[in-house]
């Protein structure tokens, strides 16, 4: 039923574009506001933003679709990013983002690992952001302890 | 000497928090008296210290680090003595490599909070802006031009002649965008400052602001540093309450407004990002109109670097001829060398142009953290060269750099030692460009991914003679046929690596 998405208003969406007076340049700024309420930025939210900043649905998914941080599907409560860039990966972090990938496959529902390019903490890598956390010098050992103890990995660990 | 302190300073700096600067502010927290007042400065950048706790004596800075949580009872028994403890390492000014920089951005980084105006104030903040106030737009614009200037975002434009350009364009509005996107691998000096010490950034807005006659300024920053945007938003509330926006443009005030971006590298690139200001997708446009002439909302705009712009308070408040004496040849001035990898003491070396990359390694840098031997460095961000241990020698300067086939860019510096294989950093340059291509222009879209499968047949050996040949090609073709600098030098990198280090694409071949 094609129909139904545009009697779907999203709320969230809605008050985000209020807040930003309804301006089409500040899609960008909409979107992560949508994102941080919601994990991630629905077809419904899409719909809204369309109809309130009078721009096509295409358009707008069209920016969405463009940046990585826009994810089209809900995030589990906790995500790590991790850097995969050169200085990282010269700090051993490849191996680092191996083994943390295996560790936490098994808990995909709570948490999510990305890939980033740079955080900006090269000197101390491999670097990572769990949440809104920095992380330097990332061991893989004491995060997968600090999660397991945490709950985030029940128990569920290698 | 000891005795506990009245004030202590412990970052509040991201990098500093990455590796427990937030634990060690709790235990000083809870060891302390309430009289002691604790103190989240910027960090001074020399990152191998931190967290480095620092203490005020008699007016001297000392310096204790790298801190753990369970080293502060240890440290606040003994009353934090100038020298007799592990972790002391005296004034933190003497500390060599810091002593023997040259900072003129960073002067002020490290030394309070962020948000504190009247310490920037009296370490030499605003003078520049005083000084500014005091000129007309066109003497502002012709210091700046004196001094030798060129943009650090990587390009390295002279910054004067961009703004006369603004200048001279009319326009309904103007805009002054800082561009704080800092994507390159290898970076993070536009976050220390801004974290740091925001407000030098915001002096140098609003000097170019009166200069071009822009009574808009923008942020553009990039969403992988929460931190440097709450820190930045702060600071810019904190000058706007001191009224220091207030009668920069014809009588007219000035504002700044902070903009997040959404995790795309090409948004660095100026024309992308202008468009991602305006609420669309980050395509590069097509150049000309060049945006000092027609840039935002087809409006006349400059864009410059955070330490562009972090570099003009110091040349009003010194005079452009001050700044012209640091450097060498068309390089003038000072640099932000950024130390990453695998390298034993990581900062940011502020110095004129001109230092060797081995002296920025070996004396600064001490080496290689793992104590394996350096290999490969790679000067300049993601679309930098791959230089060897026979590079070591070469002068940083844009030219310099230029002559031996790289490139200083934002001037990052990432050290890899002997266990790397450089088909694979190829393969990973064509893989990135591939990721964040904007895919306006076929050579970039199209031609990384060849690239990088091209790069995986030569990984596993799958005729290497042939395949080489045609990853000469697609790189001649992106160079000469892309629309920007994303295409254009991705080549970089991946030349480089054969050129330099042919053994690890032939090693399959031999066996
Ligand atoms: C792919 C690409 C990425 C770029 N990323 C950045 C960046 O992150 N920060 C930056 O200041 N300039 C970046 N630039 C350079 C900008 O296009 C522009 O030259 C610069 O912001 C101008 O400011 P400046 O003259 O002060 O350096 C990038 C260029 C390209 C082609
Ligand atoms: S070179 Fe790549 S990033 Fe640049 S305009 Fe072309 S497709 Fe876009
Ligand atoms: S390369 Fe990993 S933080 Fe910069």
């Amino acid at each position: 039923m094609p129909m139904l998405i545009d009697t779907i208003d999203d709320a969230t969406a809605r008050a985000a574009c209020a807040r930003l007076a309804n301006r089409p340049d500040a899609l960008i700024e909409i979107l992560h506001a949508v994102r941080r309420a919601s994990g991630f930025v629905s077809d419904a939210a899409i719909a809204t933003i369309a109809d309130a900043l009078n721009l096509s649905r295409a358009e707008v998914l069209g920016v969405v679709s463009f940046y990585h941080d826009f994810n089209r599907r809900p995030a589990p409560r906790h995500v790590l990013k991790i850097c995969r860039a050169e200085a990282c990966q010269a700090s051993g972090g490849e191996a680092v983002a191996t083994r943390l990938e295996s560790a936490f496959a098994s808990a995909a529902d709570t948490i999510e690992i990305r890939s980033v390019y740079c955080l900006g903490n090269c000197a101390l890598g491999p670097a990572a952001l769990l949440d809104d956390r920095p992380i330097g010098r990332l061991d893989p050992d004491a995060l997968i302890d600090e999660l397991t103890v945490s709950g985030v990995l029940s128990g569920g660990v290698e | 000497m000891t005795g506990l302190p009245d004030r202590i300073y412990i970052p509040g700096d991201s990098a500093a928090r990455s590796v427990g600067a937030d634990g060690v502010a709790d235990a000083l927290a809870a060891a302390l008296p309430d009289s002691c007042e604790i103190v989240r400065n910027g960090s001074r950048g020399l990152f191998w210290l931190e967290p480095l706790v620092e203490i005020d004596r008699d007016g001297v800075r000392l310096g204790f680090g790298p801190v753990t949580p369970d080293d502060v009872a240890d440290l606040v028994a003994t009353g934090f003595p100038d020298s007799s403890h592990k972790l002391a390492l005296g004034p933190v000014e003497d500390i060599p490599q810091l002593a023997r920089q040259q900072r003129l951005i960073f002067a002020r980084c490290g030394l309070a909070a962020p948000s504190d105006l009247e310490a920037y104030a009296r370490s030499g903040g605003l003078r520049g802006l005083e000084v500014a106030r005091t000129l007309a737009p066109d003497t502002i614009i012709e210091q700046v031009k004196t001094s030798g200037l060129r943009g650090r975002g990587g390009a390295g434009f002279p910054a004067g002649i961009k703004w006369e350009t603004a200048r001279k364009s009319s326009g309904e509005r103007k805009y002054l965008c800082c561009n704080a996107d800092e994507g390159d691998s290898g970076t993070y000096a536009d976050r220390l400052l801004m974290e740091g010490d925001p407000f030098t950034l915001i002096e140098g807005m609003c000097i170019a602001a009166r200069a071009i006659g822009a009574r808009h300024g923008l942020v553009y920053l990039r969403s992988e540093y929460p931190d440097a945007i709450r820190t930045l938003k702060q600071a810019i509330n904190v000058w706007r309450e001191a009224g220091h926006f207030r009668d920069l443009v014809d009588g007219a005030d000035v504002d700044i407004e902070v903009r997040t971006g959404a995790g795309a590298y090409i948004c660095g690139e100026e024309s992308s990002m202008l468009n991602s200001l305006e609420g669309k997708r980050g395509e590069v446009r097509a150049k000309p109109p060049i945006p000092a002439i027609s840039g935002l909302f087809g409006q006349p705009t400059i864009v410059n670097n955070v330490l562009t712009l972090g570099s003009v308070p110091w040349i009003l408040a010194h005079g452009g001829e001050a700044y012209r004496d640091f450097g060498i040849g068309r390089s003038r001035g000072t640099q932000a060398f950024q130390l990453a990898g695998d390298v034993a003491r990581g900062a940011l070396i502020e110095l004129a142009f001109g230092v060797s990359l081995r002296s920025l390694i070996e004396d600064f840098g001490g080496g290689t953290r793992s104590g394996r031997p350096l290999r490969a460095v790679q000067v300049g961000g993601p679309l930098g060269a791959y230089l060897r241990e026979a590079d070591l020698d070469v002068a940083m300067d844009y030219e310099a750099l230029a002559e031996i086939g790289g490139m200083l860019g934002h001037g990052g510096i990432v050290v890899f030692n002997d266990r790397v294989d450089m088909a694979h950093q190829a393969r990973f340059a064509m893989a990135f460009c591939a990721i964040e291509s904007c895919g306006k222009c076929t050579p970039c879209r199209v031609g990384a991914t060849r690239g990088r499968e091209t790069l995986d047949k030569i990984i596993a050996g799958d005729e290497i003679e042939a395949n080489l040949d045609l990853l000469q090609d697609l790189c001649e073709l992106m160079t000469d046929g892309s629309l920007c600098a994303m295409g254009g030098l991705t080549p970089m990198p991946v030349r480089s690596a054969i050129e330099r280090f042919p053994e690890d694409f032939t090693r399959l071949a031999a066996e």
